[in-house]
């Protein structure tokens, strides 16, 4: 899908870093050598992102480009490149469905059919209250647990159009809902439990005991 | 040094060369699209791929370094396949919009497309669309037919030296632009229209105005600064449409300042194309006659001394002689080709020329840059300059010339202060500079027209002087001592010494008298830069190709030729003699000017003793023989100028303050108009402009 940068009515006219943000940067910027700062560029778009409602809008990468001493075209072709950074605003929940090959195996259609029903929106569209943005992704590397979304950082694996429709709901009244798969199973371990290593299993070796 | 073989030919190139190179050594053409030989190399359109035996793919003879004993084939099966095969995807998204794009019948997309593609397409899909990006006045796009071979970004990046371009979003979706819409802030940008390969940057002022099967060129020299760029002027009827670089390695390579590409629509309008007498206060159309007569009437009984000449910044040098001989004939001996005043020019060469040449500030590895803003004196010298830089081991002290040290001339420059008095510490060894300059092997001084031009400027030729000798800037191998001049005729006019004679005035005398009274007639020859309104009561002849400050002054107007419609001679800040070659006649009556003063001459019964060029050109390098030696250089004769003396105070400044507007031609081109108002006026520069 295309991705479409804020209108310039929609653009804040400056962006500056919070006091703990500015800390941050520096300590990210000395990681690298001298004269080789551009090589931040990624961290700090990435923590302007953060500050800014995880959408990046131009004036920040103006002032990351100023930062890092690197002409502002260089920081617009990085964050146009990578998907990751937002150039418009989304919602407080940004919900990217994985649907490529293996989750779409594993019923992605019903988790897109979920989101759709339960928010109102198509793909690629904001809620009016703009709690949610629901866009589709390639591979997010979760295959194991597919179906699966993610929602700002964290992963919501194992899904069924219920439990979609269940996190969502958790979300539009505050809560956090559990991470991780939404089925009984433990991270990516064999639905219904262990298929080996019994003995090994029933020990504390999982660090639950 | 590897040898290789190419399509069974052996060739034994230096290391370091490419493939591609290498066959273009042989003569054997192989197709590109994103390999520039100025330009870094990318390798991203994949058309050059070449068969090499040993592994199993094709490779990019671009960017595939030569080694022993390596065979290539670039017209086998395979390299025949796989070139088909990059032409069909560079096709893809590519319109078929040839009939309607500004590029055909010039593109290289259309003629490999010929010579290395296939007739048709397969594929039947979608095609993508880009929107189009502002890039600025100077610059039609079409982004649907860029093939993002990056040559545009490259050429911003290395040689222009503004990074604004660059290739956002991916994939299909990559788009080339500066993404935020706003007007390219580089002095260079036509040549990115060049570079272009495709149709998807084009000349906005040329757009939809021929097809280059249409045009008449014209190889010819440029004179809107004294770099003497090589141009081309293609013509259609009498019109110029565009002007284009020539390759010249040791002026201009392949570039062209946007000045000097996109004025010539200035060449249509404002023109003087009949000659015009003033009576009752008004100037009235005339016959030649009538205005060779009414200056006749005002020149009978004139003692030689209370007439005066002034030559202009684009005069040619065969007009400056007829005009140096007329006035010599008159019995005068005011003649000043030096507008600005500036306090140069003698016998000795070297006192008044870029010596090191162009080419050889590549070979330098101190630079020190008096009073000059190259970027908008001679943006080619300025190019130059930063492609030394890239290279590493420059050192470049600046003083004055630049806003401050802020001022981007496109490389990295330590400012040293603003004055002439940074310039004496360095000469008398208590600056910090003056030791790079004694510990570089090949260092160089540049002083900038405007240095030598203020009241102190014999003292600062002086001091500048001292700073070459005690750097030791001039050995027997070396001359570092350079003056970059600014208007294309000045070299010209200090050779033929179209200088104040023996009791004569300079310019500044000549206005000084004509506001006196002491100047009863001024011939100005183009002359639009001096204080006009100093004239006081004088008889003003004005003889020039544009309605301009000389031509609203004047009490007669005799129409001449503008640079793209005469063979003339012109001589560049580095000495070299270039001829200019006539690509349209004058307008209405206008004529050659030379052809003016030798009618005029007979007149006033001191007739010219030459009735052709040929003739002019004989007796000119009789008078001058370095005039003949054509495109040759060599650096100057030195010896003492400058005089010694107190220095002013005043920092140095660069005399231009709109490289846009900067002469007659420029002030009546609506791009360029366009373009001062949006680069220099302070406006906001966005989309919505455009």
């Amino acid at each position: 899908m295309k991705r479409v940068p804020a209108p310039p009515d929609r653009q804040p006219d400056s962006f500056a870093f919070t006091a703990e943000n500015v800390e941050a940067a520096n300590q990210i910027i000395a990681k690298y050598p001298p004269r080789r700062q551009a090589s931040a560029v990624m961290p700090l778009l990435d923590l302007a992102q953060r500050q800014h409602r995880n959408w990046l809008p131009q004036a920040a990468m103006n002032m990351v480009a100023e930062m890092l001493e690197m002409p502002r075209i260089r920081v617009y072709e990085v964050a146009t490149f990578y998907t990751m950074y937002n150039l418009a605003p989304v919602g407080e929940h940004f919900v990217q469905i994985c649907t490529t090959t293996p989750c779409w195996l594993r019923g992605s259609d019903d988790v897109v059919a979920a989101c759709k029903n339960k928010l109102g929106i198509e793909l690629g569209e904001t809620t009016a209250d703009g709690k949610f943005t629901v866009i589709e992704v390639e591979c997010l590397g979760a295959c194991v647990n597919a179906p699966m979304v993610q929602i700002n950082d964290d992963y919501y694996e194992d899904l069924t159009a219920e439990s979609t429709a269940a996190v969502l709901d958790a979300l539009a009244k505050g809560e956090r809902p559990k991470v991780g798969p939404q089925s009984e199973r433990h991270a990516s371990e064999p639905a219904g439990g262990p298929t080996t290593l019994h003995e090994f299993t029933q020990t504390d070796s999982r660090g639950e005991g | 040094m590897p040898t290789l073989t190419i399509n069974g030919q052996e060739i034994e190139v230096e290391a370091n060369t490419t493939v591609l190179q290498a066959a273009e050594e042989l003569g054997i053409q192989i197709p590109r699209f994103c390999y520039h030989d100025r330009l870094s190399i990318a390798g991203n359109c994949r058309m050059c791929l070449v068969e090499m035996e040993g592994p199993p793919k094709p490779i990019a003879s671009c960017a595939m370094p030569v080694g022993e004993g390596m065979v290539i084939h670039t017209n086998s099966e395979v390299a025949v396949k796989a070139q088909k095969g990059a032409m069909e995807f560079l096709l893809i998204n590519h319109p078929l919009d040839c009939p309607i794009c500004d590029q055909g019948g010039e593109c290289d997309l259309q003629d490999q497309a010929v010579a290395f593609g296939r007739g048709d397409s397969r594929f039947t899909e979608h095609k993508r669309a880009v929107k189009d990006k502002y890039l600025g006045p100077l610059i039609a796009t079409s982004m649907t037919r860029c093939i993002t071979c990056t040559r545009c970004v490259r050429f911003a990046t290395e040689i222009a030296g503004v990074e604004e371009l660059g290739a956002t979003f991916r994939g299909e979706e990559t788009e080339i632009g500066n993404y935020i819409e706003e007007a390219l802030t580089s002095e260079l940008s036509g040549n990115l229209v060049d570079v272009c390969p495709v149709g998807a940057l084009t000349n906005q002022a040329y757009a939809f105005n021929a097809r280059p099967w249409e045009l008449r060129k014209t190889e010819s020299i440029d004179v809107h600064d004294a770099v003497g760029c090589n141009i081309r002027i293609d013509c259609r009827g009498a019109e110029v449409l565009r002007v284009l670089p020539r390759l010249h390695e040791d002026v201009n390579e392949e570039w062209l300042s946007d000045r000097s590409r996109y004025a010539v629509d200035g060449l249509a309008r404002q023109r003087l194309d009949q000659p015009y007498v003033r009576l009752d206060g008004k100037l009235k159309p005339a016959s030649w006659d009538a205005a060779f007569a009414a200056i006749k009437a005002r020149m009978d009984g004139l003692d030689g001394g209370r007439m005066a000449a002034i030559a202009g910044d684009m005069a040619d040098v065969e007009a400056m002689l007829a005009l140096k001989e007329l006035f010599t004939a008159l019995g005068s001996a005011n003649l000043d080709c030096r507008q600005d005043g500036a306090k140069i020019g003698g016998k000795h060469r070297g006192g008044y020329l870029f010596n090191t040449s162009i080419a050889g500030i590549e070979d330098a590895d101190a630079l020190l840059l008096v009073g000059v803003n190259p970027r908008w004196e001679a943006t080619l010298v300025n190019a130059r300059i930063r492609k030394r830089w890239l290279r590493g081991g420059l050192a470049i002290g600046v003083i004055g010339g630049v806003s401050g040290p802020g001022d981007d001339l496109t490389y990295k420059y330590d400012y040293l202060g603003a004055g002439p008095a940074t310039l004496a510490e360095i000469a008398n060894g208590s600056h910090a500079f003056a030791k790079v300059l004694a510990d570089a092997e090949r260092p160089m001084i540049v002083l900038g027209s405007g240095a030598v031009a203020r009241d102190d400027g014999a003292a600062v030729l002086d001091l500048a002087h001292r700073v070459a000798d005690q750097g030791g800037m001039i050995t027997d191998e070396w001359n570092g001592f350079n003056i970059l001049h600014r208007a294309a005729s000045r070299v010209g006019g200090l050779d033929l010494g179209f200088l104040p004679g023996q009791g004569g005035r300079d310019v500044a005398g000549i206005v000084d008298g004509a506001g006196k009274g002491e100047i009863d007639l001024i011939w100005l020859l183009g002359a639009d830069e001096i204080d006009m309104a100093g004239l006081g009561q004088a008889f003003v002849v004005y003889q020039g190709h544009h309605g301009d400050a000389g031509a609203h002054r004047a009490d007669v107007i005799l129409p001449g030729a503008a640079y793209t419609e005469k063979d003339a001679t012109w001589v560049n800040t580095e000495g070299r003699v270039q001829l200019g070659r006539r690509a349209a006649y004058p307008p209405g009556e206008a004529r050659e000017d030379w052809t003016i003063l030798r009618a005029f001459s007979a007149v006033v019964d001191q007739p010219l003793p030459y009735d052709n060029l040929a003739q002019l050109r004989q007796h000119m390098v009789e008078a001058v023989p370095g005039l003949g030696a054509v495109d040759e250089v060599g650096p100057g004769e030195m010896g003492a100028f400058g005089v010694a003396g107190e220095v002013g105070g005043a920092p140095f400044e660069s005399p231009v303050t709109d490289y846009y507007l900067a002469n007659a031609i420029c002030r009546a081109s609506p791009v360029m108009a366009e373009c001062s108002r949006l680069y220099l006026g302070g406006e906001e520069a966005t989309g919505t402009d455009g």
